[in-house]
């Protein structure tokens, strides 16, 4: 029987490679799509791994996602940019410390035709009640993540409800990540809300560009969140900590705020935080 | 490595490693479903027990298994807050192995069964008046069926290698660990590099044709 004596070999490499992939310690941090889809932590990543011997696995989830995985016990530490649900996520006892180790802003991109005539203004919760007056198409992640939550702040700010609001037509809830909303949004000529290192790095933007930028609401900051060992004793407690503490070092701060994409810096390290 | 520069890949052996994973995963879920339900299918189609038409129309239903679902019930069950969660195995090759596995068998186990109950009308006979047990007459089943054997095989390697939602919920599409094939298109669409994404599609398709060619190849030889 070739077939079998085939199939035999085939999975005796298989269990092979996952040997070998798995013979380092590792530690698996839930993080949002933008610090993955940016390639931020492929380009950092690996110089911790080779000081530390410490591999790390990068769950890209959207911040709900990433916070409800760590809080079943499925990951070691998480980086995310939402402050209210990870204030819920330390009040429920399953983060312990937080810490910001980056930051950088939303922006509001459109198509360049602009239809709720929103361009160059700083005020993103007036360029939201415009794009609601128009009834300009507008993409929203609906996934909840961090930009996803910063997204229905602001409707809450201006005071519209985007379903409701005008028919509700014009509001288009995708249910996916960043890249897939620019995605839409770029085939749609719709608006939505970016944040800067996803868009600096995407690569279909089409017509859209970037109209409100610069108000203080739009600001973006990562945190690392270890989980507290009381509630997630299996976490890996200690290599999840050297990670965080790297991070926050000299050396991490300067390896994130070096990381650029066609010379445009994505993230700022968090010591010169806008406070 | 200028020919990928076309395709906007940095990395040949980044590449090289979701190539070599998607062969892997798919390849060993295909060997596992054929090893169990070859022989289930088999079963089912000769022996007679209270239950089995239940059965049969069980696989053949799960032939439309939504992998998304699939995916997510083995999620809770491998997460450490599940019942399997001190394997260790979530967001692992090996969950992606096993999700697979689950998604495949149905397959094998119900087009062997379709080819069994044909040929058992036709040889099941002769292969009980020559004295044979049941057991020894499945494996001689098995034998005659071979070309059809194949066909599950393929089909079920069809639907391994070309699979996405299942393996990216308890895999988790980590880099240099649990990134496949598909995995890595649905992330270079997301990420707007759309021709990229299309360039490995042309890859997946590639290697699927490659892979089945050979299976077909090997069970040709052996049909001589």
């Amino acid at each position: 029987m070739r077939l079998a004596l085939a199939a035999v070999i085939l999975a005796a490499l298989s269990i092979l490679a996952a040997r070998s992939a798995g013979a380092a310690e590792a530690i698996v941090l839930a993080s949002t799509t933008s610090v993955e889809n940016s390639e931020l932590l492929a380009h950092i990543l690996p110089e911790f791994t080779r000081q530390t011997g410490i591999s790390v696995r990068v769950l890209a989830q959207g911040t709900g996602q990433a916070l409800a995985t760590a809080a079943r016990g499925d990951a070691d530490l998480v980086l995310v940019h939402d402050p209210e649900a990870e204030q819920k996520f330390v009040a429920d006892g399953d983060g312990a410390e937080r810490r910001q180790i980056a930051w950088n802003d939303f922006i509001v991109v459109g198509p360049g035709s602009d239809p709720a005539h929103v361009a160059g203004g700083r005020d993103a919760v007036a360029a939201f009640a415009a794009i609601a007056d128009a009834g300009a198409p507008f993409v929203s992640r609906g996934d909840k993540s961090g930009t996803d939550a910063l997204e229905h702040r602001l409707w809450r700010m201006a005071e519209i409800d985007p379903v409701k609001s005008g028919g509700g037509s014009w509001y288009r809830d995708i249910g996916g990540g960043m890249g897939a909303a620019l995605n839409t949004a770029a085939a749609m000529g719709a608006y939505t809300l970016a944040d800067r290192g996803t868009w600096l790095s995407f690569g279909n933007k089409r017509d859209l560009t970037v109209l409100v930028e610069g108000d203080a609401r739009l600001l973006n900051r990562y945190d690392v969140i270890l989980l507290d060992p009381k509630k997630h004793p299996e976490a890996k407690q200690e290599p999840a900590r050297r990670l965080v503490g790297w991070l926050a070092s000299a050396e991490g701060q300067a390896a994130i705020g070096d990381y650029k994409v066609n010379g445009e810096q994505l993230f700022h390290p968090s010591a010169d935080s806008p406070k | 490595m200028d020919d990928w520069a076309f395709w906007g890949v940095p990395d040949v052996r980044a590449l090289s490693r979701i190539i070599a994973l998607s062969l892997a995963v798919s390849v060993s879920a295909t060997a596992l479903a054929t090893l169990f339900g070859a022989p289930l299918g088999a079963v089912l189609a000769v022996y007679r027990f209270p239950g089995r038409h239940i059965l049969v129309v069980m696989f053949n239903a799960l032939l439309g298994l939504p992998p998304v679902v699939v995916g997510l019930a083995l999620y809770l069950l491998l997460s450490r807050s599940g019942p399997l969660g001190s394997l260790s195995l979530l967001f692992s090759p090996g969950a992606m192995v096993l999700v697979q596995t689950v998604l495949a068998l149905p397959i094998v186990t119900a087009l062997m069964h379709n080819a069994s109950v044909d040929l058992w009308a036709e040889f099941g006979g002769a292969l009980q008046v020559d004295g044979a047990t049941r057991p020894v007459a499945i494996m001689h089943l098995l034998a005659i069926a071979r070309r059809r054997l194949l066909t599950a095989v393929l089909a079920g390697f069809g639907r391994t290698i070309s699979e996405v939602g299942a393996i990216l919920i308890v895999g988790g599409n980590i880099a240099g660990y649990t990134r496949t094939m598909t995995t890595t298109i649905v992330l270079e669409t997301s990420k707007g590099n759309l021709s990229m994404a299309l360039g490995l599609g042309f890859v997946l398709i590639g290697i699927s044709i490659a892979v089945s060619a050979t299976i077909f190849a090997l069970g040709s030889a052996e049909e001589q």
